[in-house]
């Protein structure tokens, strides 16, 4: 069945539809606010989606790519291709601004720019001041650059004591 | 009916001729695949026994990454071979022989000392090498590289401070990291040393001179050893070589059995 919706495609209507697709992960997100969907191109009835991963291990990526495909044919549209883009390498800088605030409500400290370990010979460089996003104390200490994900680092508050995940700059 | 054992596989006593691919990428890809995957397992032995919580999720973090950077390589090198192989045929249907990681990344993990120095030898010889792939002629590997070595800095940032941790420890934590050096120095040199092949490229231009990696892996490596307080090994680093040629320890074969176990027993299998 041709639905309506598949022969005249809009453009504007494909980004809608992926706004509500969330991550995995991290599901306040949705993968515009995680700056990981590069373009959507039409070509008759043949959707275009680009992805960029966020790190290259992220088991998420097949799932997004799933569920992309599964909401768009939900709407009729079926002759769908999810194209992975690893150049430009993703950044944190991406990440839109309601994404870093929907992090936080979250409880999970949004990525601060310009903090990406950067310089390797800087070792037991002065740790990035990220704000507790629980009780929002700047008394914070890192515990592991590694977190839960790959895009976390662990961190704990030292006047509430709670420790959370802090969404690493990667840029 | 299902087979529980892995099919017994033949013996092969020599490499297999290499590819006749038409890319001279291919091999060289597929090294750089295969030095990922193997790290990425040897690492990901350790989930669920690291000294902390926090270290073993930093473990399987790298584990992860490397992973993630193995499949870049991996499907690259597919295209490349252009034979209808896949990413999975790649790194599952291929016997010791036919493996091309340098011998250091398939040594044992031993305890955490000895993972730590592994992964700063291996570390500080990978960043260097991303960051010049990074700037090669070749868009797709530069792209792999790009990515991976945002990555890679970390990998060498943690493995850098725990090698000072160790070192500049307790009288125990310091005797592990030594001994661990002593065992796995003799590893080093082969990633920094051409093979032929890696020769031919490297005079197209197609593969980054290593000469010019070593002066900024020597640097750092001075200056971690310094803050560790551990005197710089005097010993030959390149004394044990081979596992880019194909001639590997004893040690790849068990792994690669455990590895590629689904693949061999129920062959095509799919999740």
């Amino acid at each position: 069945m041709v639905t309506a919706a598949a022969t005249a495609p809009a453009e504007a209507r494909i980004w809608q539809l992926l706004e509500e697709v969330s991550d995995p992960e991290v599901p306040v997100l949705s993968i515009l606010d995680l700056g990981i969907v590069r373009g959507v191109a039409i070509d008759g009835e043949q959707i275009t989606v680009t992805i960029t991963p966020t790190y290259s291990g992220c088991p998420a990526m097949n799932t997004i790519a799933t569920d992309i495909r599964l909401r768009l044919l939900a709407e009729g549209y079926t002759k769908l291709v999810i194209k992975n883009q690893i150049s430009p390498a993703w950044t944190t800088d991406w990440m839109s601004p309601a994404g870093r605030d929907k992090l936080e409500a979250y409880g999970i400290a949004p990525p601060i720019d310009g903090t990406a370990t950067g310089h390797v010979l800087n070792l037991f460089d002065k740790e990035t001041a990220v704000r507790c996003p629980l009780c929002k104390s700047a008394h914070t200490h890192l515990v592991s650059q590694f977190g839960s994900t790959a895009c976390k680092a662990l961190y704990q508050c030292d006047d509430c004591r709670e420790p959370f995940d802090y969404f690493k700059c990667h840029s | 009916m299902p087979r529980f054992m892995p099919a017994p596989q033949p013996e092969v006593s020599v490499a297999p001729t290499p590819s006749v691919a038409a890319n001279p990428l291919f091999p060289f890809v597929l090294q750089l695949a295969d030095t990922s995957l193997i790290l990425a397992h040897r690492l990901s032995e350790w989930c669920g026994h690291g000294p902390i919580l926090e270290q073993d999720l930093a473990l399987a973090n790298i584990a992860l990454d490397l992973l993630g950077e193995a499949r870049s390589y991996y499907q690259y090198a597919a295209e490349l071979e252009g034979k209808g192989r896949t990413e999975d045929d790649l790194a599952y249907l291929r016997s010791a022989v036919e493996y091309r990681n340098p011998l250091l990344v398939e040594q044992p993990n031993g305890d955490f000392a000895h993972t730590i120095v592994r992964q700063f030898l291996f570390d500080n010889f990978h960043y260097e090498l991303l960051k010049a792939l990074k700037n090669g002629p070749d868009a797709q590997l530069a792209a792999i590289a790009e990515k991976s070595m945002k990555e890679a800095t970390y990998h060498l940032k943690w493995s850098s401070e725990w090698m000072i941790r160790l070192g500049d420890g307790t009288p125990e934590s310091r005797q592990r990291l030594d001994k661990a050096l002593a065992v796995l120095w003799r590893y080093a040199g082969e990633l920094t040393t051409p093979t032929p092949a890696e020769t031919n490229l490297q005079e197209l231009g197609l593969v980054p001179d290593y000469a010019a990696l070593l002066p900024a892996m020597q640097a750092h490596l001075a200056h971690v050893l310094a803050e560790a307080t551990v005197p710089m090994p005097t010993t030959p680093a390149f004394a044990q070589q081979g596992g880019k040629q194909g001639r590997h320890s004893e040690h790849l074969g068990y792994l690669l059995t455990e590895l590629q176990y689904m693949q061999r027993t129920y062959p095509g299998l799919t999740w």
